[in-house]
């Protein structure tokens, strides 16, 4: 009877388990996935239909949905102070697309044409004006320009030095580009002196930004919420140690428990020597009594 | 807190309250969204309740003697406050679908302790509600009759909705005042056009003009029955040119016409037969009538007559006696009267007297009584456009006695209380005119500039397009001024304040010269309506010149320059892309000329999400070079995302700001340099979905992006991203720091963030010996052409606070900063 009911037991729970168990690995590796798409962006060898609908950025549609990230090209265009644009390099990145969707810029590479002597010409006459160097990019990469072209512009002087050297600072948010701040490396403040530079190659640096995240403030809802949520309602204070709430029972009961003791540890020394002692008065006696008697001797 | 002061606004409805017992009050609310309950004797405010900026007032009655019912948001909301201390009672929202006029309807009950019936109609339906508890007793849906309802009328049994379909069809449904039943339904199609506006005159007539405004049409509601009466109003007038208007006064049995600057007055018989009471000339403004005893109802009316202003208070039915004949004086500053209200008291002597409040076009209430004006608040101060700061005077050696009092009789009448007061012989009159003259000549509301510059005159500009200068020390009014060239006219329908800027701060001729400000106006909302600028004298409030402009204003923008005379110069951009110079002067624009490349501005496109800036390119090239007119090109572009972001928020740093320490102390005895710069912007971006009202967003979806920005090359000096936050951002710029409020949904509370840039490139400056050698890099020049080297710091904090706007002090030698 015994053996019967612990066998049902037995098999009841092995059926429990296995129920449970295939329905709690599936949720746990979806989790688990998705995470792992999140931090490390590895490629979506398998396409699973979750993911798939996660990602809703129209964009999207450019790039095949096996890769995950695509080489992307983007003009610089450059006028001379009022002049129409023209073309004057190109840029090329890497455009990662992440497992939720997001894009983002990687890599960025810069080709720069060197200047024509039509344009060198033009330059020369912005130095001598003391006039605006003026660039411009989309503001989109994917569907140039975007809704506007991004301008920037720097005075031609500001450029001029032993060569040509320039600074890009792009900042982007996903494929969208919101500004370049475009300049020289150098100081160059005003009044600035006409310079002609002495090679006419251009060294660019270019350089991507992301937004930072802000420190988040520490967010402590849950107890405040707790603790301001309903009035009259206790805040539970965290469980203490057993030391930490008794100590000062446990203490002084201590003390007088080694109090006790060592009293305990007394009294029988005196009791030995008072009660315990009794039988063995007479040998002491008999000791006392002997050396005497030895000096005696 | 030095002091704090308290207006409401325009008034728009005003309700006295006069009971035998308690305090009188009269109940105003205002175009402020302000429904406050004033003190009838001083003006002063007893309770006041500010009401968002959506939830505009739409009416404002007393039902069962102590409560206040206000309704607002266009017919939706309806609030009930205790009379006594303002606090709410009740508040029902009302449902309805189409957008309406909305009519607030209290039957006027002597009997107080009657449940009475609160009749409001808004958003096409009509609504019962019991005035005891807000309930919704039954409600009358009109939005599927097409009819735009213009009059509730009640009478104990009956309700009667009017009101026109089109504008020649004139229905009037009956309903049961019990249930809201309909009882009758019923029209009356006119053979012509109406001008849309009606009249209800008691107790069964209404008043309309057709659409020429040429005829006068009753039509008469007997006992369901309805019919009409026209009649020509030149029949009526000999000279009836100009446009006929009936004025919206309610008198019993008599309405009024105003036709050009005449006012008729036209008795309604019970025939609906129309005849001329009475002409009056140049009126200004026309009450409802009062019922001061069962069959007697008194009017009252304000008119101009050679710069006199008379007051006449009359019986609707004895026309020809005048209850009451006032002559009274009113400053001329505060522009006509533009509403009255009338309210009646006992005399000693048994007899009816009136007092009448009256809204002046400043915006200011006055209350009159017996000629004079017992009381005056200045409530154009509720509505404040800009502000700016001007030092007062430096005090001057022996000439501060004479300034103060005003001349030898004032001084000893002063001299005479004080002693007075030292020998304990003074009254209590003389008590307080011995404060007053104490608080005159305390430090702080002293009318001369001080060691450290806390004192300083405050010039506020109003939208009602007044200009008044208040003092720091103890917020009174040094002076004020309604500007011409801001008050309605001919020309100008509708005059708007915008701006307000030091024109001129001598600093070489400051004991012998006052500082003036530019006041920049503008004739209407839209941006292509011309520009008006005026000149005041900061001190005493004089308008120094004034100048209409051809062109627009869009944008001033005050250039850190100044001429021989210290006028400011300012760039005014217009509406076409140009900017303009002023002052016109050939000084002027040659030192425009010597900087024409170091001047830059920015310009943000809210909307569009995009910030610009520009240079000065050229003169304007029209027929002829106009020297003080230039053409500007765009030197750079931010263009945001607009699918993520969108722009709530910029501010920069006052031009004016003195930075007095260019440095920070660490804790650790580091020395970090500010990154001090004019030219720099910053800019508080929200998602699109989150830039709504807090609540409508989740976490997720919100996200607060800020970014400083150099304005002189376009550069993003240094961007942050807050997750989960929302607006509204409120931030302030001053030094090398910016301080901004805002909301953080993940935890459900106010922030606030401060971000300090410091400049990297001064940082080595720390040894000693360097300073000593003269190697060190703190007087060389700095550029916005330079690449940036900062170091932005950002901390973040809770704020428990909502906050309404946020600023920073600034005093002359920079306490605090």
């Amino acid at each position: 009877m015994t053996l019967f009911r612990s066998i049902l037991a037995v098999t009841l729970f092995l059926t429990f388990f296995i129920t449970l168990s295939p329905a709690f690995q599936s949720d746990e590796l979806l989790l688990d996935d998705e995470e792992f798409g999140l931090e490390g962006g590895r490629p979506q060898s398998r396409p699973s239909p979750n993911i798939a609908t996660t990602t809703t950025t129209p964009t999207r549609k450019r790039i095949p949905d096996s890769a995950s990230d695509s080489k992307i090209q983007f003009t610089l265009e450059h006028a001379f102070g009022d002049s129409d644009f023209s073309e004057a390099g190109n840029f090329s990145a890497r455009l990662k697309t992440w497992s939720h969707g997001a894009q983002t810029l990687t890599k960025l590479r810069f080709s720069r044409d060197a200047f024509t002597a039509v344009e060198k010409n033009k330059f020369q006459e912005l130095l001598k004006g003391d006039d605006f160097y003026r660039i411009r990019l989309p503001s989109n990469v994917l569907s140039p320009p975007g809704r506007e072209y991004i301008v920037s512009s720097v005075k031609a002087r500001c450029l001029a030095g032993d060569g040509l050297e320039e600074h890009f600072v792009i900042h982007t948010e996903g494929v969208n580009i919101l500004a370049v701040n475009y300049g020289a490396p150098g100081a160059c403040p005003y009044p600035r002196q006409l310079k002609l530079p002495a090679k006419w190659s251009f060294k660019s640096h270019t350089l991507l930004k992301n937004t930072e995240q802000a420190p988040r403030t520490p967010i402590f809802t849950e107890e405040v919420l707790g603790g301001e949520g309903i009035e009259g309602e206790l805040i539970k204070p965290p469980e203490r140690s057993f030391w930490a709430k008794y100590w000062m029972y446990v203490i002084p009961l201590g003390l007088i428990v080694m109090n006790a003791v060592t009293q305990a540890m007394n009294m029988p020394e005196e009791q030995a020597g008072g009660q315990g002692g009794a039988p063995q008065q007479p040998g002491t006696a008999v000791q006392r009594g002997t050396n005497p008697g030895v000096r005696r001797r | 807190m030095d002091w704090h002061q308290q207006y409401i606004g325009k008034v728009k409805h005003a309700v006295f309250h006069t009971q035998k017992t308690g305090r009188k009050r009269v109940l105003v609310s205002t175009e402020e969204n302000v429904v406050a309950s004033l003190d009838l004797r001083h003006g002063e405010i007893f309770w006041r309740h500010v009401l968002g900026t959506n939830d505009v007032v739409d009416g404002i009655d007393i039902a069962l003697g102590k409560y206040v019912i206000t309704l607002s948001s266009g017919g939706s909301i309806l609030r009930a406050w205790n009379l006594p201390d303002g606090q709410m009672v009740w508040e029902s929202s009302l449902q309805g679908s189409k957008a309406s006029k909305s009519i607030l309807n209290i039957p006027k009950n002597l009997k107080s302790d009657k449940d009475d019936l609160i009749l409001v109609f808004g958003k096409g339906c009509l609504h019962a509600i019991s005035s005891i508890d807000g309930e919704v007793l039954w409600k009358k849906d009109f939005a599927g009759e097409s009819i735009e309802v213009s009059h509730i009328i009640q009478s104990p049994e009956v309700i009667y909705v009017a009101g026109f379909v089109g504008s020649s069809k004139f229905y009037v449904y009956e309903l049961d005042a019990k249930s809201g039943e309909l009882l009758k339904n019923n029209h009356i199609a006119l053979p012509f056009r109406t001008s849309g506006e009606s009249l209800y005159v008691p107790d069964d007539k209404f008043l309309v003009l057709d659409d020429a405004r040429s005829k006068i049409v009753t039509i008469n509601i007997n006992n369901g029955d309805i019919n009409y009466n026209q009649k020509q109003i030149s029949d009526l007038v000999k000279d009836s040119s100009g446009q006929a208007v009936i004025l919206p006064s309610r008198l019993p049995g008599l309405s009024a016409l105003k036709i050009n600057s005449q006012v008729l007055l036209i008795k309604v018989t019970n025939e609906g037969e129309l005849a001329v009471v009475d002409k009056i000339d140049n009126t200004a403004a026309f009450s409802n009538a009062l019922s001061i005893s069962e069959d007697q109802h008194v009017f009252a009316f304000v008119q101009y007559e050679d710069n006199k202003i008379h007051l006449s208070i009359k019986d609707v039915n004895d026309w020809s006696r005048d209850l009451l004949k006032e002559n009274l004086v009113i400053d001329h500053q505060r522009g006509n009267i533009e509403k009255i209200f009338i309210n009646n008291y006992v005399r000693t002597d048994r007899s009816h007297g009136f007092r009448a409040l009256m809204v002046m076009e400043d915006h200011s209430l006055l209350l009159v009584q017996q000629g004079e004006i017992v009381w005056s608040r200045e409530d154009g101060l509720a509505s404040v456009v800009d502000v700016t700061t001007s030092e007062l005077p430096v005090e001057k050696e022996g000439v501060s006695v004479a300034k103060v009092e005003q001349n030898l009789f004032e001084w000893l009448k002063g001299h005479v209380l004080k002693l007075k007061g030292t020998l304990m012989i003074a009254s209590p009159e003389d008590k307080i005119a011995i404060q007053k003259l104490r608080l005159g000549s305390s430090e702080k509301s002293k009318m001369t500039r001080d060691h450290n510059g806390f004192r300083k005159l405050l010039i506020v500009l109003t939208r009602a397009g007044k200009v008044f200068a208040l003092h720091t020390g103890d917020g009174h009014i040094v002076w004020s001024i309604t500007l011409n060239t801001l008050r309605k006219s001919e020309d100008c329908k509708h005059p708007v304040g915008l701006n307000i800027y030091q024109w001129q701060v001598p600093h070489h001729h400051a004991l012998d010269e006052n500082p003036s400000i530019l006041v920049i106006g503008r004739c209407g909302p839209s941006l292509s309506a011309p520009t008006a600028l005026s000149f005041l004298d900061a001190y005493t409030g004089k308008e120094l010149n004034s100048l209409s402009l051809a062109h627009t204003v869009a944008r001033v923008i005050p250039l850190p320059y100044t001429d021989s005379t210290e006028q400011r110069l300012h760039l005014i951009i217009d509406f076409n892309k140009h900017a303009h110079l002023y002052p016109r002067t050939p000084e002027a624009s040659e030192i425009l000329k010597h900087e024409f490349s170091n001047i830059y501005w920015y310009s943000v496109e809210a909307d569009n999400g995009v910030i610009r800036g520009h240079a000065l390119k050229s003169n304007c090239i029209h027929e002829v070079v106009d020297e003080y007119c230039f053409v500007f090109r765009d030197l750079w572009s931010i263009v945001f995302p607009s699918e993520s972001e969108k722009i709530i928020a910029t501010v920069t740093r006052k031009s004016n700001e003195v930075v007095h320490t260019q440095a920070k102390v660490m804790t650790d005895h580091d020395v970090m340099y500010k990154y001090i710069s004019k030219n720099i912007l910053f800019v508080a971006n929200a998602a699109p979905k989150a830039s709504g009202d807090i609540g409508t967003a989740t976490p997720e979806e919100a996200l607060l992006v800020i970014y400083i920005i150099d304005t002189v090359t376009g550069r993003i000096l240094h961007r942050m991203t807050h997750q989960g936050c929302q607006g509204p951002v409120h931030a302030v710029f001053s030094e090398n720091w910016v301080v901004y409020h805002y909301f953080n949904l993940r935890a459900h509370r106010h922030e606030m963030s401060v971000i300090e840039v410091y400049d990297q490139s001064r940082a080595d400056n720390k040894d000693i010996w360097k300073f000593l050698l003269g190697k060190h890099n703190l007087t060389s020049p700095i550029s916005s052409y330079y690449r940036p080297e900062i170091s932005a710091k950002s901390q973040s904090y809770f704020f428990t606070h909502s906050v309404k706007a946020i600023e920073v002090t600034s005093t002359a030698k920079g306490f605090g900063s």
